[in-house]
């Protein structure tokens, strides 16, 4: 790669407080002309932090950014823009029901070029050549996959003429096929001078798509390594400051799986947001003990076919049992109590009340029932212990009473979710994306939550892009596409390639 | 032919429909940033005075008319200030401007040693611009060519108005803030300036409309003389899917109901007037329903989505 010694930024000693609490406590940092410089930290280190203050969007409290030798200050996103500095944010910045195009000139100096649209979509197209990142300019952004919007948000800052690219998580959100597709984009951008700034909590990924790396932790750097000279077990030690690593469950000590289905569904189909059928014509059963993956690329029906079980979402055909009984017409609450634990995707949407405090969302689906309340009024004090003991039990840090949870890092939302879900009692746990965005650390604690949940008998049915995942937890692995179920495996038949290409929609002949 | 019943009709809706439009189009530029004031009741009465005041004061009908927008201008400032600056919940903050503009117009128009404000008809007006050949012809000559200068300007606003939000960079931009305001914000948009910037010029239509009620329609003041011609603007908004060329045509349809209970009066026809002030708002609850029966209608006429939803940077 074309990373030289020169550093075009430095940032010294930056600190950002957020109600008192330091999410950048003086952290030191440069960026090389031409690298790419990997961000790692636990949930809540401040790695976003970092990120929109060098984009403009927050005000360090105190500590200097340094641009090619020039100490800054950014008033708005504006300035860091026209200094060459673009960011991708962790939850993208688009205006959805703007056209590619209309996204890309918003903001662009009126007076400096004269932009007629037609321009700006050819420019676009060339630029989206140059770098792999293929979209088309004239389409909305709310007809766009994740992916496709990531690439339009990538493109937006190259066209704006940034010289230094911040991504922060941006695989979090993308297919196998698509991070690949990113990263060869990412080296085309070095390639030509450009330098990035990479957050990912997937170590496999910093390691072979950086030239140095830079641990944060608890808001502190914990050191800057070469990533060539350092190894993924140096930097889980840095990260969290210890060396053992949540051993993760062997995989060859296998529950019992009892044949008892605690889910049944039968040729569900489900009419999507435009219209369209999202889901067509699926079968699946969850037997006791058993955890069943479902991989397949977003937007192939994985919502609607989870609101669908949860009954956030009206059916147009087939049947769903819980146990033997068929909750096809039940609401989601009497779904819900009656042993259906869902994990959403979306955490602070549908997973959290996001003005609610930890403590209050802990409870959310119990509240009205005893211990916790009686005869309507709550007994805060049952509530405060129980919610102590999960906070404990799942390790849910960054809360503090009275503290809205919407003010919580990614990774600790989504312990809460689980811990609510998970406490409850549940025959059938629904989890989508369970990690995604978490950090080692967490990921690690997730998933043995979620197995062993199992032990005792529960069932799960995991939705997940991340095919690592899904094959790491699954005892059974099916491939979601076109709203189908297009593809069955056990551990023992499992084919990645295959599942691969089912994935991506393609025909395969056995 | 030019005084059979529809004639006469249609143009008394067009001179009733006016002020509402101008108040309309104001509050959809407003609306658009994602800034709702409910207030324009109260920023009408202020341009009404107002306008009313300067005219007595100056014989000119058209510094009258600056005025009451003027008027509505310092009104909406307040709401700018509550609701951009200090996020105040911009319902509370727009239901405070009604009761605070309704006081002071009255007060106003009560005061000190001009009660006579309160009875003089002004004998400023707005005369009709084309030559009485024109205005003859039939049909046309009274439903396009026989209206004042007002009623064109606030067909060039609605052209304009129009043609700005969807034609220009800058109307992109202030839709933009209206739909997401942190979207914008990371392009490198000022939400606070383009937010201002349109609660300021919600505050200009209405001043304008109050003003024309005042003088270019009734003619006279009184308190209270809007009758809800502001919530009839604030439900037009809705109705017309946050479109310019949409609310001309509501403004009018309201114009005729509001004339038609004059006619039905005189004729002596026994329909209740409050019967008929609650039409534009059955018809609102209608167009939002059926819109909203349809997801790909709705995503259409919808609002914008960051509508009444304070911005601040680093909040999340
Ligand atoms: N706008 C904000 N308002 C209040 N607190 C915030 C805000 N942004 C971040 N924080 C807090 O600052 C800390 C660091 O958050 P940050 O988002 O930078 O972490 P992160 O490293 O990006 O975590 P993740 O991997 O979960 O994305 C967290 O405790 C978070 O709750
Ligand atoms: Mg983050």
């Amino acid at each position: 790669m074309a990373a030289t010694e020169k550093e075009i930024l430095q940032v010294r000693e930056l600190t950002k407080s957020f109600y008192g609490v330091a999410a950048n406590d003086k952290v030191s940092f440069s960026l090389r002309n031409g690298e790419v410089h990997g961000l790692l930290g636990e949930n809540g280190a401040g790695k976003s932090t970092l990120c929109s203050i060098l984009a403009g969007l927050y005000r360090p409290d105190s500590g200097d950014v340094i641009l090619n030798s020039e100490r800054i200050r950014f008033r708005s996103p504006l300035d860091a823009s026209n200094m060459g500095i673009g960011m991708v944010h962790q939850h993208f910045k688009l205006i959805s029901s703007f056209t590619v195009a209309e996204n890309m000139v918003l903001g662009l100096n009126a007076k400096s070029r004269n932009i007629s649209l037609g321009t700006v979509e050819d420019e676009v197209r060339e630029l989206a050549r140059q770098y792999g990142l293929d979209v088309e300019p004239s389409a909305h952004v709310w007809q766009l996959s994740v992916g496709e919007q990531q690439r339009v948000e990538i493109l937006r800052q190259l066209f704006r003429g940034a010289r230094i690219l911040i991504l922060d998580e941006p695989t979090a959100v993308l297919a196998p096929q698509e991070c690949d597709r990113l990263f060869e984009a990412v080296r085309h951008m070095v390639e030509r001078d450009h330098s990035v700034i990479l957050v990912s909590h997937k170590m496999d990924e910093i390691l072979s798509n950086t030239d140095r790396v830079t641990v944060l932790v608890g808001g502190r750097n914990a050191g800057t390594l070469r990533t060539n000279e350092t190894d993924a077990a140096e930097l889980a030690k840095l990260m969290i400051g210890s060396d053992h690593l949540p051993k993760l469950a062997n995989k060859s000590l296998r529950r019992f799986v009892e044949s008892t289905p605690v889910l049944t569904i039968r040729d569900l189909e489900v009419i999507g947001d435009r219209g369209t059928e999202a889901v067509s014509g699926a079968s699946l059963e969850v037997l006791s003990g058993q955890i069943v993956g479902v991989a397949g690329v977003a937007g192939n029906g994985q919502r609607e076919f989870q609101q669908a079980i949860v009954g956030r979402r009206q059916i147009s055909g087939g049947s769903i049992m819980l146990r033997g009984r068929d909750i096809t017409q039940l609401s989601s609450r009497a779904r819900s109590r009656s042993g259906l634990a869902y994990v959403p995707e979306d955490r602070l949407g549908t997973g959290l009340a996001s003005g609610l405090t930890l403590e209050e969302n802990l409870i959310l689906k119990s509240y009205n029932e005893p211990p916790y309340s009686h005869r309507g009024v709550l007994s805060t004090a049952v509530i405060t212990a129980a919610a102590e003991k999960l906070v404990k039990d799942f390790d849910i840090r960054g809360a503090r009473s009275g503290m809205p949870v919407s003010l919580m890092s990614g990774g600790n939302l989504q312990k809460a979710i689980l811990a609510r879900e998970l406490s409850r009692p549940h025959d059938l746990l629904l989890a989508a994306s369970p990690t995604r965005g978490l950090d080692l650390a967490a990921t690690a604690s997730v998933r043995q939550h979620i197995r062993a949940d199992t032990e005792k008998g529960g069932a799960v049915l995991l939705f997940s892009e991340d095919l690592g995942e899904i094959v790491e937890l699954s005892d059974l692995i099916l491939v979601l596409a076109g709203g189908r179920i297009v593809g069955s495996y056990t551990p023992a038949t499992l084919d990645i390639s295959e599942l691969g290409l089912l994935m991506t929609g393609a025909k395969v002949h056995n | 032919m030019n005084d059979t019943v529809l004639v006469l009709s249609v143009v008394s809706a067009i001179s009733a429909g006016t002020p509402i439009l101008f108040a309309a189009l104001g509050e959809i530029t407003t609306e658009r940033s994602g800034i709702m004031n409910l207030g324009i009741e109260g920023m009408m009465l202020v341009g009404a005075i107002t306008g009313f005041w300067i005219g007595v004061e100056t014989e000119n009908a058209w510094l009258a008319l600056l005025g009451g927008a003027l008027g509505g201008i310092l009104l909406s400032l307040i709401h700018a200030v509550l609701a951009i600056s200090l996020r105040v919940n911009q319902i509370v903050s727009g239901l405070a401007l009604v009761i605070v503009g309704s006081g002071l117009s009255a007060f106003w128009g009560n005061s000190g040693d001009r009660p006579t404000l309160v009875q003089t008809k002004t004998g400023v007006r707005f005369d009709p611009i084309f030559p009485e050949v024109i205005r003859d012809l039939p049909v046309v000559g009274p439903v396009i060519f026989g209206h004042d200068p007002v009623v064109y300007l606030s067909w060039v606003l609605v052209a304009a108005i129009s043609y700005f939000l969807y034609r220009t960079q800058t109307g992109l931009s202030l839709r933009a803030v209206g739909e997401d305001p942190g979207a914008a914000d990371a392009s490198g948009l000022s939400v606070t300036r383009y937010r201002y910037v349109s609660t300021l010029v919600g505050g200009f239509g209405a001043g304008l409309g109050g003003a024309y009620l005042a003088i270019g329609v009734i003619g006279t003041w009184a308190a209270g003389l809007t009758a809800g011609a502001g919530w009839i603007a604030v439900a037009l908004v809705i109705l017309s899917g946050w479109r310019p060329w949409f609310a001309l045509l509501a403004a009018y349809a309201f114009g005729a109901l509001r004339s038609l209970g004059f006619t039905l009066q005189i004729a002596g026809i026994g329909v209740p007037s409050d019967f008929l002030a609650m039409i534009p708002f059955i018809a609102t609850y209608l167009v939002v329903i059926v819109v909203s029966a349809s997801p790909t209608r709705a995503r259409k006429v919808a609002g914008p989505a960051a509508l009444a939803k304070p911005y601040s940077r680093e909040a999340r």
